[in-house]
């Protein structure tokens, strides 16, 4: 649909990306039909995955994909929040700090080594860390990847000037709406859904599995009530400590989680 | 007056991740022709290090986000090698499935929105929409049974959960594997007048005559399983990759090329070099709509790469509605149980972009040891800059921007996927200019 001659300006979306799989920001070109309902509304300005033209900012909506870890990062997302107004960060490398947190436990030498044959022409921060920690944010979205649904969400609510309906409350919640038989109870998976914030249906208990955390925490979750009840029923400790150190990893519930799990028991 | 020209792409769009190309001819001759990646690295092979072999192919799926089922079929099907895991006919055939799920959503997503719009003269998919309505709505479909068939059998278009060594968590229903019949027979009708569509378009000249190299085996196009075979007339076991093929560093390079060995020389992996070699194993009405296309094979125009992709998602549509027509996966046993244990295992699959290597080492404490990952785009990369040196004696008539806007245009012939190349590749930073504001 073309604007009418009078239209005010569309709305400027700009979506960057950091150090990820992509998987967050290719929600948007899933979205199929709301695909086009969505570049009717916006204007989408800074987009290089997806096309060539880039106009510089300010932007409307920023969204940013990925973790700070590499040298030149902090600049450039110092550059992004200054130009946009509205800073949306996607997905659990943006929020957390990704799977490629878990370097934050290393030492980068080791890791350097471990994959590269001439390290020092490696250019690499020791640690990846979520947007937040280096520039404000106005809006997380949770996921590994995010979900669809969610990201149409926000951007219809930054649209209209609402605030996103994002629950807050955990995966066990969307487990008993879809009906899906506990997997911790009734078969005895150690399970991170009752810590573990919704948005993804509850998806992984409905394959038979457990919850791996993938959103990061809810809210008020309590870790070490839960670790000790799958601990008490015969849970290897390393097993759980590896469970609550992914996806997101770095998140500082779970990074103290881990980090108590991982300490021999006194 | 100088007559060094020297031209910089810092930011390539329309490809997954961050690369740019850095140009510089003296005099007429090509001095430097680099494909640079910038991407940070992730360390997956380390991090793979010391976590349980039950975990691996949800990590890896996170390596790349458009093709994370081909980390988990490389990674469970090399585990399995390890452990010594023989898997059932039910689950291949759903392995099977849900790769085609993948080389739909992948294929449809390049072709319409990254590729075409280079042939129709666009900047991107959406702004192609506007005068192509039928070309982009009828993509974004595509792209979405692609998700839709990932969603019925991993569970998750992006990152499936319903993946596991040994198979699947849970066997996904026939009765929703069939619903999606209908619309796997569009896709398939859709995707065979693409071919016709495609091949019309106009070509620029691109002879490259690269060494092909892809799996095959006798009975199938090469998706999980196959000997890697290549044009100069290779033909070895998947475990013997690495005495054949090395990651190297070269000196006037940024990244780590995948190289044939002993001569260290440059080949191609993907679409058309799967094409090239496997031409015979394609379903039959693939194959009739690639004969009728006007391709002739060998393929040696990069360009026709376009045209080789919408064959391949027609084969993989074909397959799909084969299999969703028969499949009873919920009548069969999906998952072979396991006892960790100590093991070394190797696998390789045809990721839509190509070859793709695993190999893993498992401790006796049932964690990993060791892992080394060789994507599809690493291997390319020697390949695309040769090509580049051989494009651009022919577009220094032009003025820089549109030399530039050529040679981007060779580079998406790849569809290069830097997120997964980069984890892997040897980057120097400091010959790469740090990017703008992106």
């Amino acid at each position: 649909m073309r604007p009418a001659p009078d239209a005010p300006p569309k709305p400027r979306l700009a979506v960057f990306k950091f150090a990820s799989c992509d998987g967050c920001q290719l929600q948007l070109l899933d979205a199929q039909g709301r695909l086009l309902e969505i570049t009717d509304r916006v204007a989408i300005d800074h987009f290089p995955e997806a096309q060539s033209r880039s106009l510089a900012g300010p932007y409307d909506i920023g969204l940013v994909e990925g973790s700070i870890s590499a040298p030149g990062d902090i600049e450039r997302i110092r550059e992004i929040r200054a130009a946009c107004r509205f800073l949306v960060t996607i997905g659990a490398c943006a929020t957390s700090g990704g799977i490629q947190a878990l370097r934050n436990w290393g030492t980068i030498d080791d890791f350097l080594s471990a994959v590269y044959a001439t390290p020092q022409y490696i250019a690499t921060l020791a640690t990846s860390t979520p947007i937040s920690d280096h520039v404000a944010v106005d809006f997380e979205l949770r996921g590994c990847p995010i979900d669809t649904g969610q990201l149409l969400e926000l951007i219809t609510a930054v649209l209209v000037g609402r605030k996103p309906r994002v629950p807050t409350h955990s995966v066990c919640i969307e487990c008993k709406a879809r009906g899906t038989v506990c997997v911790a109870v009734a078969r005895g998976i150690a399970c991170l859904g009752p810590v573990t914030q919704a948005g993804c249906g509850a998806l992984c208990p409905a394959y038979d599995r457990e919850c791996f955390g993938c959103f990061g925490p809810a809210e008020q979750p309590n870790l070490v009530s839960l670790t000790g009840f799958y601990e008490r029923h015969g849970a290897d400790r390393r097993h759980l400590a590896r469970l609550v150190r992914s996806f997101t990893a770095w998140d500082p519930t779970f990074r103290g989680e881990s980090e108590r799990l991982a300490e021999p028991p006194s | 007056m100088s007559r060094i020209r020297t031209f910089d792409v810092s930011t390539l769009a329309r490809v997954e991740g961050q690369g740019a190309l850095r140009v510089r001819i003296d005099d007429g001759r090509v001095e430097i022709a680099e494909f640079n990646i910038y991407e940070p690295p992730r360390f997956f092979e380390r991090l793979l290090r010391g976590r349980a072999v039950a975990e691996v192919p949800d990590i890896v799926a996170r390596i790349c986000g458009i093709c994370p089922v081909a980390y988990q079929m490389t990674a469970c099907q090399a585990l399995e090698k390890a452990l010594g895991i023989e898997t059932t006919p039910a689950i291949r055939t759903l392995r099977r499935l849900l790769y085609c799920g993948e080389w739909i959503q992948s294929h449809a997503l390049h072709v319409h929105l990254l590729h075409a719009p280079d042939f129709l003269g666009f900047e991107s998919g959406f702004t192609m929409a506007a005068t192509h309505p039928e070309l982009i709505e009828g993509g974004l479909r595509l792209k979405a049974i692609g998700s839709r068939l990932l969603e019925v059998v991993g569970g998750r278009a992006v990152h499936p959960v319903n993946v596991c060594v040994g198979g699947f968590h849970r066997p996904p229903a026939s009765a929703a594997i069939r619903e999606l019949l209908p619309d796997l027979e569009w896709g398939l009708g859709r995707s065979l007048e693409l071919v016709r569509e495609v091949s019309r378009f106009e070509f620029p000249d691109g002879v490259h005559r690269s060494v092909c190299v892809a799996l095959r085996s006798a009975d199938e196009y090469p998706m999980n399983k196959g000997r890697v075979v290549s044009s100069a007339g290779l033909e070895i076991d998947v475990a013997d990759f690495e005495r054949h093929f090395e990651e190297r560093q070269v000196a006037h390079s940024t990244a780590l090329h995948c190289v044939r060995l002993p001569e260290g020389l440059p080949y191609e992996v993907g679409p058309v070099a799967r094409l090239n070699l496997c031409h015979e194993q394609l379903p039959a009405a693939a194959r009739r709509a690639a004969a009728a296309s006007g391709l002739t094979l060998p393929i040696d125009n990069s360009f026709h790469s376009i045209v080789v992709r919408c064959v391949e998602m027609a084969a993989a549509f074909e397959e799909a509605v084969a299999i969703a027509k028969t499949c009873r996966a919920d009548e069969s046993c999906c998952r072979i149980d396991y006892e960790p244990r100590g093991g070394a295992g190797i696998h390789a699959t045809e990721a839509p972009r190509g070859l793709l290597y695993h190999r893993y080492r498992i401790g006796a404490d049932g964690l990993i040891a060791e892992a080394t990952i060789i994507p599809p785009t690493s291997q390319n990369q020697a390949q695309i800059e040769d090509d580049l040196r051989s494009l651009l004696p022919s577009v220094l008539g032009l003025d820089d921007a549109a030399a530039a806007l050529r040679c981007e245009r060779l580079i998406r012939n790849y569809d290069p996927c830097i997120s997964c190349a980069t984890h892997f590749l040897k980057l120097a930073i400091d010959r790469v200019r740090p990017p703008a504001a992106d």
